[in-house]
């Protein structure tokens, strides 16, 4: 009951912010918003129990993306300056995109059977230890992820080097 | 031995005779969260007039001395003038944004704030990941810093929203790596756990040469965190007025204000906390006598001991050194502070091995 009433404060605060965010007239209103909508995420990873991933959700989206989003922002736009208003074409392109992955996410979540969803009586919310992530992020057995791990790290790597051959311009 | 846990388990079996299992949990958040705030507010009075004090014995003056015997109520007295004053409305500002900036910052000190263990039993977040819900959760006060820089609609606040927003980005990198050389110590990030692990000697003992080198870069590094000291440029008054928060007046000055004071306290609280034992009494192993003598200082005294002790390192800092450049002070961090920090996690993982 106590977890319902606070999965409708977060989700009402998600859509409300979304949709928010989506329509701000000033670019730094709409990162702004996205912000809150971010921590609203990690407060429903909190509902579930997984503080890890609220708290990767808070320092990467929260405390690095919008810092960059902001940073961005800060040294490309003028100040005052307005979105400008999209022509309908655009609009309706917008709508069928939103509403084409509102049905594929949809669909997703009906089809798919979750764990634990025709036996209640497992308990699915304690506490995950750090311990177990670690050893499953750096593993090399069955449903540990190291490989993925270090693909994941050559791709940052050509970030890197794409960023930095960007910046020298000779 | 006093600990709070007598005064916390009291409360909880009083509210639990009266009220259902619900009730009674409700009524304990509220009032952690109370005390949590009201500490919070009475702890940045002290440090205000701790930091009025020692800043006037560094210059050879007497500092606050009329209210009150030896001005101990100045900073009261301060706090009802900030409470009483007009907050002033900025013209052509981002009403919104500078309005949520000052919050942003204020909500991030107060939630790492919380993560704190002060006692035993007065610790109120006590998550498995300790450790990194305390970097997450500050690192969104940076995102406030930006935002009251950007509203003020005002070329100060935006040069020291800017850079602090390349000194804080930068500075985590080493208060992060330098703690995660205790976790490696450790072998937890639960702030419980990380205590009791110094039940028989405190880490920096424990970890050799890598857990000072750790403690030294922490220091520096939070230290710049807190945008004080020889770190103050995003508000260097001489060339800025005051940074990023010029603009601001009333509570909302007050806020930025309340939150620099306690991310000093923070950064303090964590550095005892990691390195010098948090609560944990001087115990050395073997001499029983004096680890019972040690045994009777309450926790909660060696724990705000040790956490002035640092707040006093971070206010020598400050008022004896002049403050940096700033490719000064990015070069400090990205050629110096964060190699030294990558190499000692290296260290600290043979020394574990």
């Amino acid at each position: 009951m106590v977890n319902f009433i606070i999965f409708c404060c977060l989700a009402v605060m998600i859509v409300v912010m979304s949709i928010l965010a989506v329509t701000a007239k000033k670019i730094l209103r709409a990162a702004t918003y996205l912000l809150f909508v971010l921590i609203g995420t990690a407060g429903l990873y909190l509902l579930l129990n997984y503080h890890f991933l609220a708290a990767v959700q808070v320092s990467v989206y929260a405390g690095g993306i919008v810092v960059l989003f902001i940073f961005a922002i800060f040294l490309t736009s003028n100040k005052g300056e307005m979105v400008e208003t999209h022509n309908i074409r655009r609009i309706i392109y917008g709508v069928l995109t939103s509403v084409a992955g509102i049905a594929l996410a949809g669909f997703v979540l009906l089809k798919h059977r979750f764990l634990y969803s025709g036996n209640a009586t497992v308990e699915g919310d304690t506490e995950i230890n750090m311990k177990m992530i670690g050893t499953a992020l750096m593993g090399t057995e069955k449903y540990q992820y190291l490989l993925p791990f270090e693909v994941l790290s050559v791709l940052l790597l050509a970030c890197i080097i794409g960023g930095i051959l960007i910046a020298r311009k000779k | 031995m006093f600990d709070f846990s007598i005064v916390t388990a009291w409360i909880d079996h009083f509210l639990r005779t009266y009220l259902d299992e619900g009730w009674a949990l409700l009524v304990e958040f509220v009032l952690v969260g109370l005390v949590i705030l009201t500490v919070y507010a009475v702890l940045a009075l002290l440090l205000i007039y701790i930091e009025r004090k020692i800043c006037a014995f560094f210059q050879c003056r007497i500092g606050p001395n009329r209210v009150g015997p030896w001005g101990v109520f100045q900073s009261v007295a301060d706090m009802v003038k900030i409470l009483l004053k007009e907050i002033i409305k900025i013209d052509r500002a981002d009403p919104l944004l500078f309005r949520i900036a000052s919050f942003l910052v204020i909500i991030a000190s107060i939630c790492t704030f919380g993560a704190i263990p002060f006692d035993p039993a007065l610790h109120a977040v006590n998550f498995n990941m300790g450790v990194f819900y305390l970097l997450a959760v500050s690192s969104l006060g940076v995102i406030g810093i930006l935002l009251a820089g950007w509203s003020s609609n005002n070329k100060y606040t935006m040069i020291g929203a800017m850079r602090s927003g390349a000194q804080l980005i930068s500075y985590e990198l080493s208060c992060g790596l330098s703690l995660m050389s205790i976790v490696v110590l450790a072998g937890s990030m639960q702030l419980s756990e990380i205590v009791n692990q110094q039940a028989e000697m405190w880490f920096i003992f424990k970890g050799h040469i890598p857990a000072c080198i750790a403690f030294l870069i922490y220091l520096i590094a939070g230290h710049a965190e807190t945008n004080r000291g020889p770190f103050d440029l995003p508000e260097a008054e001489s060339e800025l007025t005051a940074g990023y928060h010029t603009e601001y007046s009333g509570i909302q000055f007050g806020f930025f204000y309340l939150a620099e004071y306690l991310n000093m306290f923070i950064i303090a609280a964590i550095a005892s906390t990691m390195f010098l034992g948090g609560w944990m009494p001087l115990h050395i192993v073997g001499w029983e006598a004096f680890n019972g003598v040690m045994d009777m200082i309450p926790p909660v005294v060696w724990f705000f001991g040790k956490t002035f002790f640092c707040v006093f390192l971070a206010l020598w800092i400050r008022w004896s050194f002049p403050r940096l450049r700033i490719d000064q002070l990015l070069s400090l961090e990205w050629k110096v502070l964060m190699p030294l920090a990558l190499i000692n996690i290296l260290f600290m993982a043979l020394c574990v091995m």
